[in-house]
């Protein structure tokens, strides 16, 4: 006999329209994931009720956790839907899933929100390596594996958005710049070209929305679907952030 | 004097750099994509990007042997004079990746590390772990964000390109796009346009590909008027984890680092893999071709584990076509420089390959085909004339093609790692081309608004049609049997017959999609109409690739037709086998008289969108620059091929010696 998934999903029309619960019914399929579940609705958009809708709204693209498009609330806990797999979600015998938009960005239908604050804060940082120009001028400075190590995991963030929805310190009311954005400005000061713009970069961590802002809730870490270490980077941030304000003080 | 602008419509790694580029000679870039560019498909690749470095220089590479490498594995379609340009450019695109801080996998002493790659025998690929894609992509990101902060980029994310504007005279002027979110549709003005589009994996239903990779954007163009050039050259990747939603790709560096693809020799046999004894496992790559082993380029690969599980009746499963890929012998260092692969598997299978055999089959992975791009040979060393404006410019003046979207570099079977390569090259040359053709131009402020209005004028008279129409034939439902369609007729084995079959199929897909009916008519982040728009031009293309499969009767690289191809020499008879040799290399040289040639396909209806039923083309065959290699049987050491090799080098060397050398062989022998 067919087995059927219950996927409640929290729907918004527009940003200026009330939410609403839909409940669709999806039959199940080995292996399926939470983006399949979707796609499979947006086929055949008609809830529990019987009632014709709409394909649910939901940003993806890779499918498979390299891309960070496709972050949503699932069941209570912020991942990516792709590498969601329903037999995992439903183990203990549960046949319904619950799907919400992510609450710290904007919601502009459904389940897709606007992340753009989190791309600024890049540009705040200055994450990026600021080389003279693009021409022929042999390689990059020489890197030992440890240092390459550390700053792979670091390099691996996908601006998914996971990190700040978990924090308590980010939210419309906060200028906190977040997890993603402190560990690029830790990656790139790190960096033995990058660091040329290490005080710049640290002026932003020092101020207003920076490192001062983490309240070391530790939730990040703890939802980072590339397992960065952010709290070490964060850790980092608190104590060059530091020696930075002295050094600033002592006017040096 | 008026700031140029170039609309660049794709940040994949070839938009990036062409975007990056362009913005350091001090030309505006209106950045247009559907996502945020640093989700762009990029991300997806894996094991590295090649280039000759200063290990295996000592080896005795060098840029012509990759050069080498690309033309055979790419079995001679390719024009020579980009390629070998690119392999050229390969070791100061790395030194400059490096120096903009992609995190490159270091040898003890802090030089970047090389893994081997398939179709050749050095190891030429730069990789930063298993995720080098990404890598590579999030580092030019950072320097197009740089020059967003500096004013000289504008980005358009969440925004789709919907054709491009034209004027009388047939000369690109900017573009159309539309906001994903709010749905407004407006004009870009430009003095050229990039696209930067990838590939069109989503014809098949079910790729390697991400979600995005409909080839809409190439669709829009051809419909518009640029060529589309060997369509029917798809890329099966021979290693990827088999999925409903996805097939994911099981990266060439899995083997590139020692991992190995075997059957059990009992069909079926159920025991677990690890207890099986190594003489009861068929090695088949390493047996058959022992000088690549497991590294022959993808097409053979592919062919070989298709034969092995449907004519052989080795797959492991029964009713699930798989072989085994095996990194559980790698020590764990090496496993660690595959781990971002290794993750993807533990996530999606459940299973630890580290501990078990992963089980893979192919899937369709990239176009080797595409929009139809010019290039301009240097006469003095045989490479592109850097300062031409012809390179990489479509047939339509003002609209240039680079990445995955063009077809250039590739020709019927790319080599792995040489696609992050032919990406950011393309892009980086194409700006200083780009400039080239703008220096003798007006600059787009004299185009007039009229030009503009009417081409959004006509966009959203189409949209409206679309979202109105009302019908009942279901978007999602024609997609799937498209893609069902192309996978089983139009892949690894083509016969005229089944492929005939597809083309009466698409036309019936056709037709019903005129009856679509969208379930979301809203004005709002509409994903179902921007899905049920691009399966029109899904549509269309389908039908240029399977058209193109149709009419080219031959085997090379990736197309593969059983009826065509020259039975190889079998006889146990030393002179019987050489005659079957010398009549196998007739038919070689006659095969490459007639089919050596580019597919060209041009639309010959004027706009439309697939929804009006319109959808004529005509294909057309050019001719292919081999001045530099010559073309030669592709056997990669198959056993039992070498009399193929013996007798064509042979016939190469008395060619070189000129007319009449044989007589005057005999006589001199005499």
């Amino acid at each position: 006999m067919s087995r059927y998934i219950h996927v409640k999903v929290l729907r918004q029309q527009d940003p200026h329209s009330a939410e609403r619960w839909e409940t669709f019914s999806v039959e199940h399929e080995p292996g399926m994931n939470v983006t399949t579940v979707l796609q499979r609705i947006a086929a055949a958009p008609v809830t529990v009720e019987h009632e014709s809708s709409t394909p649910v709204a939901f940003d993806a693209c890779c499918l498979e956790e390299v891309c960070g498009a496709c972050s949503m609330v699932i069941n209570g806990r912020v991942r990516q839907a792709c590498s969601a797999l329903i037999d995992n979600l439903c183990a203990d015998g549960r046949d319904t899933i619950e799907l919400r938009p992510m609450t710290k960005f904007p919601v502009v239908r459904d389940l897709v929100v606007n992340r753009r604050r989190m791309f600024d804060a890049l540009k705040r940082v200055k994450a990026w390596v600021q080389v003279d120009d693009y021409f022929d001028r042999g390689p990059g400075p020489r890197v030992f594996p440890k240092e390459q190590d550390e700053a792979y995991p670091l390099s691996r963030c996908m601006t998914c958005g996971c990190c700040v929805e978990a924090c308590p310190q980010y939210h419309d009311d906060s200028p906190f710049i977040g997890a993603a954005a402190i560990s690029q400005a830790i990656l790139f000061n790190a960096h033995p070209t990058g660091r040329s713009a290490a005080d710049e970069r640290m002026e932003v961590l020092a101020g207003k929305g920076g490192i001062a802002d983490c309240g070391n809730s530790q939730n990040c870490v703890k939802v980072c679907p590339k397992k960065i270490p952010l709290t070490d980077s964060l850790a980092k941030a608190g104590r060059d952030a530091t020696v930075y304000k002295l050094r600033k003080w002592f006017g040096r | 004097m008026a700031k140029q602008n170039v609309v660049v419509v794709g940040g994949g790694l070839a938009g990036l750099a062409a975007t990056m580029k362009l913005a350091e000679m001090g030309v505006h870039v209106d950045l247009i994509s559907m996502v945020p560019v640093k989700r762009s498909h990029s991300v997806c690749a894996q094991g590295g990007i090649n280039a000759v470095n200063d290990v295996t220089r000592q080896e005795g590479d060098n840029e012509w042997k990759h050069f080498d490498d690309s033309v055979y594995g790419g079995d001679f379609l390719a024009h020579q004079p980009p390629i070998k340009e690119m392999c050229d450019w390969g070791p100061r695109i790395i030194d400059l990746l490096d120096r903009i801080g992609v995190p490159f996998n270091r040898s003890p002493e802090g030089f970047r590390d090389q893994r081997r790659f398939g179709g050749t025998l050095y190891k030429r690929t730069a990789f930063a772990g298993a995720t080098t894609g990404q890598q590579l992509i999030y580092a030019l990101d950072e320097q197009a964000r740089r020059w967003e902060s500096e004013g000289m980029v504008s980005k358009y994310e969440y925004w789709e390109f919907l054709g491009p504007v034209l004027d009388d005279a047939g000369v690109c002027r900017g573009v159309i796009a539309q906001d994903m979110f709010s749905m407004e549709m407006r004009a870009f003005p430009a003095d050229a346009v990039v696209l930067a589009t990838g590939g069109n994996g989503l014809i098949f239903g079910r790729s390697t590909m991400s979600m995005i990779c409909t080839g809409g954007a190439a669709g829009r163009a051809f419909r518009a008027g640029v060529k589309y050039a060997n369509g029917e050259f798809m890329q099966v990747h021979p290693t990827a984890i088999p999925g409903t939603d996805k097939l994911r790709l099981m990266s060439e560096s899995a083997r590139g680092e020692g991992g190995r693809v075997w059957v059990p020799r009992k069909p079926q046999d159920e025991r677990d893999p690890m207890s099986i004894p190594k003489e009861e496992r068929y090695y088949f790559l390493e047996e058959r071709y022992p000088k690549y082993g497991n590294l022959v380029p993808r097409d053979i690969a592919t062919r070989e584990i298709f034969e092995v599980c449907v004519k052989g009746g080795l797959s492991v499963e029964q009713n699930n076509l798989c072989v085994y890929l095996d990194v559980t012998e790698l020590p764990p260092a090496q496993q660690k420089k595959l781990d971002g692969i290794l993750e993807i598997y533990e996530t999606f299978q459940g299973v630890d390959p580290r501990k078990t055999p992963m089980k893979i089959f192919p899937a369709v992975h990239y176009t080797m085909g595409g929009l139809w791009a010019d290039y301009e040979r240097d006469a003095n060393h045989g490479g592109l004339n850097l300062g031409s404006p012809r390179n990489h410019q479509t047939n339509v003046p003002g609209i240039f093609a680079i990445g995955e979207a063009d077809y250039q570099y590739h020709g019927a079977n790319r080599l792995g790692a040489n696609s992050l390569l032919s990406c950011i090259f393309s892009g980086l040359i194409v700006a200083p081309s780009i400039a080239a053709y703008m220096g003798g131009r007006k600059g787009s402020k004299d185009a007039p608004s009229t030009l503009f209005d009417g081409a959004v004028g006509v966009h959203k008279q189409q949209y409206e049609k679309l979202i109105r129409n009302d019908g009942t034939e279901n978007p999602y439902k024609i997609h799937i049997e498209l893609g069902d369609t192309m996978t089983r007729n139009v892949t690894v084995v083509r016969y005229n017959k089944a492929i005939s079959e597809t083309l009466g199929k698409i036309d019936d897909l056709m037709q019903r999609y005129q009856r679509v009916g969208l379930s979301d008519k809203s004005n709002w982040t509409n994903q179902n109409l921007s899905f049920t728009r691009a399966l029109g031009d899904m549509l269309l293309m389908a039908k240029v690739i399977a058209q193109g499969a149709l009419q080219r009767d031959e085997c090379r690289g990736a197309h593969y037709k059983p009826d065509f191809e020259i039975p190889g020499p079998k006889a146990e008879n030393p002179a019987d086998l050489r005659r079957e040799a010398e009549t196998w290399c007739d038919g070689f040289q006659k095969n490459l008289d007639k089919w050596l040639k580019t597919t060209v396909a041009t639309y010959d209806g004027k706009g439309g969108t697939g929804f009006d039923g319109k959808g004529g083309f005509k294909i057309e065959y050019e001719a292919v620059d081999t001045s530099m290699i010559p073309p030669r049987p592709r056997t990669y050491g198959l056993k039992g091929a070498e009399i193929i090799e013996e007798v064509w080098k042979e016939r190469i060397a008395k060619a070189k010696r000129g007319p009449g050398a044989e007589k005057r062989e005999a006589v001199g022998a005499g």
